[in-house]
C-alpha cells in the first residue's frame, strides 16, 4: 500500500532514483496537527523549495525528516532505508545535515571551531591517541582542518576564520551555519530559511553558494524559503504548504499559476 | 640652476656594466632560479596555510606560462594586461609575457569596466590576464567594445563552472600548452630568453594622472633594473633573507619595483595574503622586513592606533602621550642634526620596551628595519609619530617616469620637510620654471603612443617632473606641490595647497581636505571628515547621527572641524590661512575622478564638479544645496541631494 502511494508520487522514477521520500506523514501537537498526510520526494541533484505561510508546517516536516519529531504516522525514507524511527544523530550519521532558520552556533567558539565542530562525527581517534595529539590524532586534524578550510575557502570566509561567531554580523553567522552543515559532507541537505534577515548583497551570495552546491557537487538540498525570487530561481521544483497540507507541487512555473497557491499563499495578485 | 651640492655630492655608478648581470627580467629569473634554487621566492597563504613557491617552481611556471603564450600566438612588442588581487601568476604572466619580447601591464582592480576598456582599447591589447571572476566579468561585460582582444586568461576558476565563452582559457590549460611546447621544442624557452635585450619595454605602468587621463609610460628592463640597483646602492637595509608582502595594486610602479624587480636582483620572499580582507591579518603574521607604501596606508595605521588609544582608559592614554611626546622630542632633535641628551635617549629606550613596541608589534612593524613612504608625500606629523615610535620611516620621491624612485631619506639624514637625496646614479636639478627635473639610467623610453606628452616630460635626457620644489643647501629635494596645482590668489601671493592640506589632514578627524583659491582672494578648505573616528568622537558625547552625509553637517562637528582649522592655521603664515571651509557631505573617491587610484586630489576635476559649492562660498553664502550624480562601483548612478554649512573659520 505504501509503497504504491510512493510510485504514484514518483510518477515513472526507479526507486534508486530517489535520494529520499516522505509518506503520508502526519504530526500532530495536543490536538493541532501540525503536518497532515504529506508526501514528498527528493531525487539526486535535486533541489527542492517549501513555502508556505508562516505556520504552515515547513520546518516541523524538516524536523520529521532530520529526527526532532516523531511522526505519528507515515514514513522517512532514506537512500531506500526506513528512518522514521532513528534518532536525530543516527540520521546525521547517514548523511543528513541542516543549517538551522534560527542560528545554533557556538557563539563563544571561532568560525574556524564551529565548523570543525561538524566534523565530529567523521572523527575516529581514541581517547588515548587524542590524548597524546602526535601521529595519528594530529594526522587525521591537519586531514579535518584541510576539509574545514576548503569550506571556509568556498564560503569566502578568509577574513573571519579566528573570529568568535558572538562577534559575527547575523548574516555571516547564517554563512557559518551552512558552513558547518558541509563540514557534514552531507548527502542530504536542509536549509532552513538561509537568507531570512540577510541583506541583499548576502542574500546574492547565499544564492550563488546554493546554485554551485547544486550544479558542482550535485547536492540534494531541500530549502525553506520566504523570499520568493530566491525560491523561483533557484528551485527545480516546489512545494506549497498551508495549515499542514501540501496544496500544491511543481516546477517554479507552474507553481506561479497554480490557481490554489494564489489564493492561499500569495494573496489575489498573480506573482509572474 | 643646478645644484652644486648635488653635483658634489659622491656618485655611486650602477653596476650593470658588468658583463656577467643579467640584463633582462628573464635572464635574471634564469640565474635566480640556478643560484637560489629551493629557497622560497614566493610564500602565498592559501586555506589558512602559507604555502611556499620555490626559485626553481618560479622560473617553471614563467617557462610553462612564456611557452603557453607563445603557443597562443603572442608576438614582440605585443601588450598583456594583467588585472586582479597580488598572486603568484600575473608574475608568472608578466615574466612569461617578456620572455616573448611583449610588454605587461598592470591595471588597477577597483577600476570600473569602461575605464579598464578605454585603457586595453588605447594599449591594442590582444591578451587579458583576470585573476578571478571579478575581473572577468567585468571583461566579460565589455567584451562587444575590445575588438583587439583575443584571449582571455583567467587564474581562479571558482564560480565560473558555467562560462563557455569561446575567449576564455584558465591559467592552468596555459601551463599546459606550454609544458606541451616544451616537450616539442625543449630549446625554445632557452633561445627565447637569450633573444631579450636590455632596450625592449618590459612593462607599461599606468601614471596616477593626476591631470588628465591616465598615460601608460614605457618601461625597459634596463630602466628597472638599473632602479634596482642604484636603489640598493644606497639603501642596504634589505637582504636575500628577509620577508616582503605584497598587498598593494599590481599596477602601481611601487609594487613593480619592489615585488618584481628588487625581488629578482636581491632575492627577498614575496608574501601574499590570502585576501585583501585578511591582508593586515596576514602582514602581521608575517611581519616584514622592510614594507613600501602610499601615504595612504601610514595614515590609516596612525588612525587605527590613535582611535584605539582614545578606546583605552584615561591613565593608559595619559602614558601613551608621555611617551609619544619624549619620542617626538628625541626625534625632532635628530631631524635638525641636534644630540639627543642621555635623559632622553634614556627615556626613549624604556618606553620603547613598555609602549612602542607592544604598538608596533599590533600592526605588524616589529620587525621592520625601515619603512618607505613613496607616491604622494607623508605630513611631517605622521613622520614623527613613527620614528617617534622607533620605526625607521623614510620617504622615497619619483614618478612613474623613472621607474618610481629618484631620491630617498638617507639614514641619519631624515628631515621631514625634505623628499631626501637622489639615489646612485641619479640627479636632480631645478628647471628655470622652478621645476623638478631628473636624470638617470631609469628615465623611461616615453608614453606608449602618445609622442605628444612624451615630448612634454622628456627633454634632452631630463625627465620633467611636474613639481614645484627646490633643493635644500644639503642637497636634498624640497617638494611643494605639483606645478600645475600651485594657486596664485588675486594678490598675487603663491601657495601650495598641498603643504596646508597635510597639516589639516594629520588631525584624525579630517580624512581628507582640499585647499581652493587659485584666483580668490582668500583661501578656503573641502573637508571630508574620517567616519570612524568623528563617528567615535560622536558616540563618546551622545551625538547620534544615521550617515556619513547627516554627520558630516552635525553643529557639534562643524565646530569640531573650526576648531582644527583655527589649529591648522595657527601654524601656518598669515597668507596661507584658510578662511572659510565647508565640510562635504561625502568622502572624495577615485570613483568619482576626485582621487586617482593612489589617493591624490584631482584638484581640476573637484573644481569642476564643486563649481556652484566654491561659488557659494566666495559670494559669502552661509549653505549650498547641492544635487550631485554618485557613481557607485558596479557602474550604477543615483541623484543625491544635501545641505551643506559654510563656515568662517574666524568668528
Amino acid at each position: 500500500m505504501e509503497n504504491r502511494i510512493f510510485i504514484r508520487v514518483e510518477r515513472s522514477l526507479p526507486l534508486a532514483d530517489v535520494v529520499l521520500a516522505v509518506e503520508q506523514l502526519v504530526l500532530r501537537f495536543a490536538g493541532i496537527t501540525a503536518v497532515q498526510d504529506l508526501s514528498c520526494t527528493l531525487r539526486p541533484g535535486e533541489l527542492l523549495g517549501i513555502i508556505g505561510p508562516n505556520g504552515a508546517g515547513k520546518t516541523s516536516v524538516l524536523n520529521c525528516i532530520n529526527g526532532f519529531y516523531r511522526p505519528q504516522a507515515g514514513r522517512v525514507v532514506f537512500d531506500g532505508r526506513d528512518i522514521t524511527t532513528l534518532p536525530p544523530h543516527a540520521r546525521a550519521r547517514l548523511g543528513i545535515a541542516r543549517a538551522f532558520q534560527n542560528i545554533a552556533l557556538y557563539p563563544g567558539m571561532t568560525v574556524l571551531n564551529n565548523i570543525m565542530s561538524g566534523r565530529i562525527m567523521h572523527m575516529g581517534s581514541s581517547v588515548l591517541a587524542c590524548g597524546v595529539y602526535w601521529g595519528p590524532a594530529q594526522r587525521e586534524l591537519l586531514n579535518h582542518r584541510a576539509r574545514v578550510e576548503e569550506i571556509i575557502d568556498f564560503l569566502e570566509m578568509e577574513e573571519y576564520r579566528h573570529h568568535r561567531v558572538a562577534d559575527l554580523p547575523y548574516g555571516v553567522q547564517k554563512k557559518v551555519e551552512l558552513g558547518r552543515a558541509l563540514a557534514m559532507e552531507p548527502r542530504l541537505l536542509l536549509l532552513d530559511e538561509p537568507m531570512a534577515g540577510m541583506s541583499a548583497e548576502e542574500k546574492t551570495d547565499m544564492a550563488r553558494f546554493v546554485l554551485e552546491l547544486r550544479e558542482v557537487r550535485r547536492m540534494p538540498m531541500i530549502l525553506i524559503e520566504h523570499d520568493m525570487g530566491v525560491v523561483m530561481d533557484l528551485c527545480d521544483r516546489l512545494i506549497v504548504m498551508d495549515y499542514g497540507k501540501k496544496i500544491a507541487e511543481g516546477t517554479p512555473r507552474e507553481i506561479q499559476r497554480h490557481p490554489d497557491v494564489i489564493k492561499a499563499y500569495l494573496g489575489q495578485e498573480d506573482i509572474a | 640652476m643646478t645644484a652644486q651640492a648635488v653635483l658634489d655630492r659622491p656618485r655611486v655608478m650602477a653596476a650593470l656594466t658588468a658583463v656577467d648581470v643579467p640584463d633582462t627580467f628573464p635572464k635574471r629569473l634564469v640565474r635566480n632560479a640556478e643560484r637560489f634554487g629551493d629557497r622560497v621566492a614566493f610564500r602565498e597563504k592559501d586555506h589558512g596555510i602559507w604555502r611556499e613557491i620555490s626559485w626553481a617552481r618560479y622560473l617553471a611556471h614563467a617557462r610553462a606560462a612564456a611557452l603557453g603564450l607563445h603557443a597562443l600566438g603572442v608576438q614582440r612588442g605585443d601588450v598583456i594586461m594583467i588585472i586582479g588581487d597580488n598572486r603568484p601568476e600575473q608574475f608568472y604572466m608578466a615574466m612569461g609575457a617578456q620572455t616573448l619580447g611583449a610588454i605587461s601591464c598592470g591595471m588597477y582592480q577597483d577600476s570600473l569596466g569602461e575605464q579598464l576598456a578605454e585603457l586595453i582599447n588605447f594599449a591594442g591589447a590582444r591578451f587579458v590576464f583576470c585573476e578571478d571572476q571579478e575581473q572577468t566579468d567585468k571583461i566579460l561585460e565589455m567584451e562587444q567594445q575590445l575588438p583587439t582582444v583575443e584571449r582571455i586568461l583567467v587564474d581562479d576558476w571558482r564560480g565560473m563552472w558555467q562560462y563557455r565563452h569561446a575567449k576564455l582559457i584558465s591559467f592552468a590549460d596555459l601551463e599546459d600548452l606550454g609544458r606541451q611546447t616544451d616537450a616539442r621544442r625543449p630549446q625554445l624557452f632557452t633561445d627565447l630568453v637569450a633573444e631579450g635585450r636590455p632596450d625592449d619595454v618590459a612593462i607599461l605602468c599606468q601614471t596616477s594622472g593626476t591631470t588628465a587621463m591616465p598615460k601608460l609610460a614605457m618601461l625597459t628592463h634596463r630602466n628597472m633594473l638599473s632602479q634596482g640597483e642604484n636603489f640598493h646602492a644606497v639603501e642596504p637595509h634589505i637582504g636575500p633573507g628577509d620577508d616582503f608582502v605584497s598587498y598593494l595594486p599590481f599596477a602601481w610602479i611601487g609594487e613593480q619595483m619592489f615585488s618584481f624587480t628588487l625581488h629578482q636582483s636581491i632575492g627577498f620572499t614575496v608574501n601574499f595574503p590570502e585576501e585583501p580582507e585578511t591582508a593586515q591579518r596576514d602582514f602581521r603574521e608575517i611581519g616584514p622586513h622592510f614594507t613600501f607604501a602610499p601615504a595612504r596606508i601610514y595614515e590609516g595605521l596612525h588612525s587605527a592606533v590613535t582611535v584605539r588609544i582614545l578606546d583605552g582608559g584615561p591613565i593608559r592614554r595619559k602614558i601613551y602621550d608621555l611617551a609619544l611626546r619624549v619620542g617626538t622630542e628625541a626625534v625632532e632633535l635628530e631631524a635638525e642634526g641636534k644630540p639627543v641628551p642621555a635623559r632622553l635617549r634614556l627615556l626613549r629606550a624604556i618606553y620603547y620596551w613598555t609602549i612602542y613596541r607592544p604598538i608596533l608589534d599590533k600592526i605588524g612593524l616589529l620587525r621592520m628595519r625601515v619603512a618607505w613612504n613613496g607616491g604622494a608625500s607623508l605630513g611631517p606629523g605622521y613622520h614623527k609619530f613613527f620614528r617617534a615610535m622607533g620605526l625607521n620611516l623614510k620617504q622615497i620621491y619619483g614618478q612613474t617616469e623613472i621607474a618610481g624612485i629618484s631620491c630617498v631619506h638617507r639614514d641619519g639624514q631624515v628631515r621631514f620637510w625634505t623628499m631626501g637625496a637622489p639615489i646612485a646614479g641619479t640627479e636632480v636639478a631645478i628647471s628655470q620654471d622652478g621645476e623638478i627635473i631628473e636624470r638617470s639610467p631609469s628615465v623611461f623610453c616615453g608614453y606608449y603612443r602618445n609622442g605628444e606628452e612624451t615630448a612634454r616630460g622628456l627633454r634632452d635626457g631630463w625627465l620633467y617632473s611636474g613639481d614645484y620644489g627646490t633643493l635644500d643647501p644639503s642637497g636634498d629635494v624640497i617638494l611643494f606641490d605639483r606645478v600645475g596645482d600651485m594657486l596664485r590668489k588675486t594678490d598675487g601671493s603663491g601657495v601650495a595647497p598641498r603643504v596646508i592640506e597635510d597639516i589639516l589632514k594629520f588631525t584624525p578627524y579630517i580624512q581628507e581636505a582640499c585647499v581652493i583659491g587659485d584666483g580668490k582672494p582668500f583661501l578656503s578648505a573641502i573637508l571630508n571628515i574620517d567616519l570612524r573616528t568623528v563617528g567615535k568622537w560622536a558616540e563618546d558625547r551622545g551625538i547620534s547621527y544615521t550617515s556619513y552625509t547627516h554627520l558630516s553637517q552635525k553643529p557639534e562637528v562643524l565646530t569640531l572641524l573650526r576648531g582644527l582649522v583655527n589649529e591648522a592655521n595657527s601654524r601656518l603664515k598669515p597668507e596661507w590661512q584658510i578662511t572659510r571651509f565647508v565640510s562635504l557631505y561625502k568622502e572624495f573617491h577615485p570613483d568619482d575622478d576626485e582621487l586617482t587610484r593612489t589617493r591624490k586630489l584631482r584638484r581640476g576635476h573637484i573644481n569642476e564638479r564643486y563649481r556652484g559649492l566654491i561659488d557659494a562660498v566666495y559670494s559669502g553664502a552661509d549653505h549650498y544645496e547641492a544635487t550631485v550624480t554618485i557613481r557607485y562601483e558596479d557602474g550604477r548612478t543615483a541623484e543625491m541631494h544635501a545641505v551643506m554649512h559654510i563656515l568662517d573659520v574666524a568668528g
